[in-house]
């Protein structure tokens, strides 16, 4: 009997409590983000610092130790070396990167020695051909980059809105 | 309803109705009229009651909700609407075809005949009929068969799942919906929901609400069970997605999908008008007396006003309501019926009949035992609003070291 009106009571008592929780709630900020309609700032600024977005290669700072390659577990990512028989220079021939499979994992960024591949916080990648997501970073050879001694090679400057891989997918791109 | 036509037939064509030959042919144009009205009210209630329901769900949850379609997503039910019209009206192959395509109809006019009777202000009601609550009870079981019907004649085990959940819990439901009325019925000595509303006033201290600890109870008792036969949450058993797909309403597509929301949201204003009327005052407005209430338009307007305020608020409780809890089990929904509500709502039946023999309405005690129970209600809504502070405070701080904006946002404060 006891137990029978402290069933009702607790139900009673329980609700009330839930109700005053869920009201509260109609005071507070909705978090919501209203992309791409209503922006309080842009939105490489409300995404955080670390945010993987599309990857994007820095060939003038690429010193070609295909460890990104390596490291990659989708494999998407290509690149191929040449070697000037003469001059014993080498160079950059291919660099592309497969962004239908990449995963995101920030791997590859994260073994290279001079940040030459790092994400940015672009992505929107719309397309409607699933081709044009394979990006290409090298349109003609380019000399491999020899660091002076002793630099700090994570230390080069990054273009984090991801201005070059959005111009190699400019007119392919929806 | 009859005088109503006679006036306006002589506002119209400037002779008394007695002396045109037309009179039969304008009251069946009348009665046509007014159905037209009520239907229009009760389609656009049901629908913009989605979109409202879905942006305080939306807030609730620290979302936004529909804000596309037209200014601030206003339109979004009618976009809806025309959505569901253009698709097409598929029949399950192996349907019971007549029973699948019936089904539909016996929801709606179960529930849109319920608005024949329920009042809106003083003298406005479709028809006042002397059996006015009585009326309500029976023809909203209609919809009961209309469920049936289209879960069974489906062919489709979910459907007849939720349709069987469906008439356990209406007809179970029933019993302490009606029993829960009969304390209001005893106080008032009629059935007529004008009546009801007649025999209280303006003030909470005259609402039939705090009339005896005895009728709270039962306005508690009759709260839940008109949730539970309006299969809303937590009663929403026939229907529960995450089990049985959508119910009874399973295998329905296009327009005659539509019918099913519609008539539960338009049930919404059924069930919300019925506590407001029974419980809460009607249409009485404050300090304001029957007679005087009779004598102008604009007060006639005013009550119209005041019953659409309550029952707006009902009908937003019952939302948040919705936003808040989850589903219960079916042998819970069971028991909260047989063990709970039937056996409280007897004793609340016999303790009013004491109550009244006791303290009659117009003794100075049961003014004062009225003012008594409205002060500890006023306490309770109190208590609820400190409770409300309490959890905004609560998280205040944390919010706004971690994002650095303010947390206050109230909901008229449209994103
Ligand atoms: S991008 Fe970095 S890791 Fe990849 S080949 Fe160039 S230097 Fe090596
Ligand atoms: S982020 Fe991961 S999956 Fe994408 S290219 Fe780099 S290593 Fe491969």
């Amino acid at each position: 009997m006891n137990q029978y009106f402290n069933n009702i009571c607790t139900t009673l008592y329980s609700i009330a409590e839930g109700m005053a929780v869920t009201a509260s709630y109609l005071f507070r900020r909705p978090c919501t983000i209203q992309y791409p309609n209503k922006l309080e700032k842009p939105m490489e600024d409300q995404l955080s610092e670390r945010y993987r977005g599309i990857l994007q290669v820095d060939t003038r700072v690429c010193i070609g130790c295909r460890i990104c390659e390596k490291t990659c577990p989708v494999d998407c990512i290509a690149i191929s070396l040449e070697k000037d028989k003469e001059t014993k220079e080498r160079f950059l021939t291919r660099f592309d990167i497969d962004i239908s499979k990449c995963m995101f994992c920030g791997l590859c960024s994260e073994n290279c020695k001079t940040s030459a591949i790092y994400h940015t916080k672009f992505f929107n990648a719309v397309t409607q051909n699933v081709e044009n997501l394979v990006v290409r970073f090298v349109d003609k050879p380019i000399a491999l980059y020899k660091p002076p001694k002793g630099s700090d090679l994570k230390n080069t400057l990054k273009d984090l809105s991801g201005a070059i891989v959005n111009q190699k997918m400019k007119g392919r791109a929806l | 309803m009859k005088e109503n036509a006679n006036l306006l037939f002589l506002f119209l064509f400037k002779t008394p109705i007695k002396e045109s030959e037309f009179s039969l042919a304008w009251y069946v144009l009348f009665v046509f009229l007014v159905a037209g009205v009520l239907l229009f009210f009760a389609a656009n209630f049901a629908g913009i009651t989605s979109f409202i329901e879905r942006r305080i769900a939306a807030r609730i949850q620290s979302r936004v909700g529909p804000n596309v379609v037209g200014p601030q997503g206003i339109l979004q039910w009618v976009a809806d609407g025309i959505k569901l019209l253009l698709k097409e009206d598929l029949v399950p192959d192996r349907a019971d075809k007549f029973l699948f395509r019936a089904a539909p109809y016996f929801v709606f006019s179960g529930l849109f005949a319920a608005f024949v009777a329920l009042p809106f202000g003083y003298g406005i009601v479709a028809a006042d009929l002397n059996i006015g609550v009585y009326y309500i009870f029976a023809i909203t079981s209609l919809v009961v068969v209309g469920i049936i019907m289209g879960g069974w004649s489906s062919n489709s085990k979910w459907a007849l799942f939720g349709a069987l959940r469906s008439a356990a819990q209406i007809i179970s439901y029933e019993i302490p919906t009606a029993l829960s009325l009969i304390p209001v019925i005893m106080l008032t000595g009629s059935l007529s929901t004008q009546d009801i509303i007649k025999a209280q006033g303006g003030m909470p201290w005259d609402w039939y609400l705090f009339h005896s600890p005895f009728t709270f109870v039962c306005f508690v008792i009759f709260f839940i069970s008109a949730l539970a036969e309006g299969n809303r949450i937590p009663f929403d058993l026939p229907e529960a997605e995450s089990e049985l797909v959508s119910g009874y309403n399973t295998e329905y597509s296009g327009f005659r999908f539509l019918i099913f929301p519609m008539a539960e949201w338009a049930n919404l204003w059924v069930i919300s008008a019925m506590v407001t009327l029974a419980y809460l005052g009607g249409w009485q407005v404050p300090f304001v007396a029957i007679e005087t209430l009779s004598q102008s338009f604009l007060l006639i307007f005013l009550s119209a006003g005041v019953f659409v305020i309550k029952t707006s608020i009902v009908v937003f409780i019952i939302i948040q309501l919705r936003w808040t809890l989850p589903r219960v089990r079916v042998d819970q929904m069971t028991l909260v019926c047989w063990t709970y509500l039937v056996p409280f709502c007897l004793a609340a039946i016999i303790g009013t009949m004491i109550w009244m023999l006791i303290f009659p309405w117009e003794t100075l005690a049961a003014l004062l035992l009225r003012l008594i129970m409205s002060g500890i209600g006023l306490g309770f809504c109190f208590l609820y609003v400190q409770r409300v502070r309490f959890n905004y405070f609560n998280d205040k701080m944390a919010f706004e070291n971690l994002k650095g904006k303010s947390l206050w946002y109230p909901f008229w404060r449209l994103p």
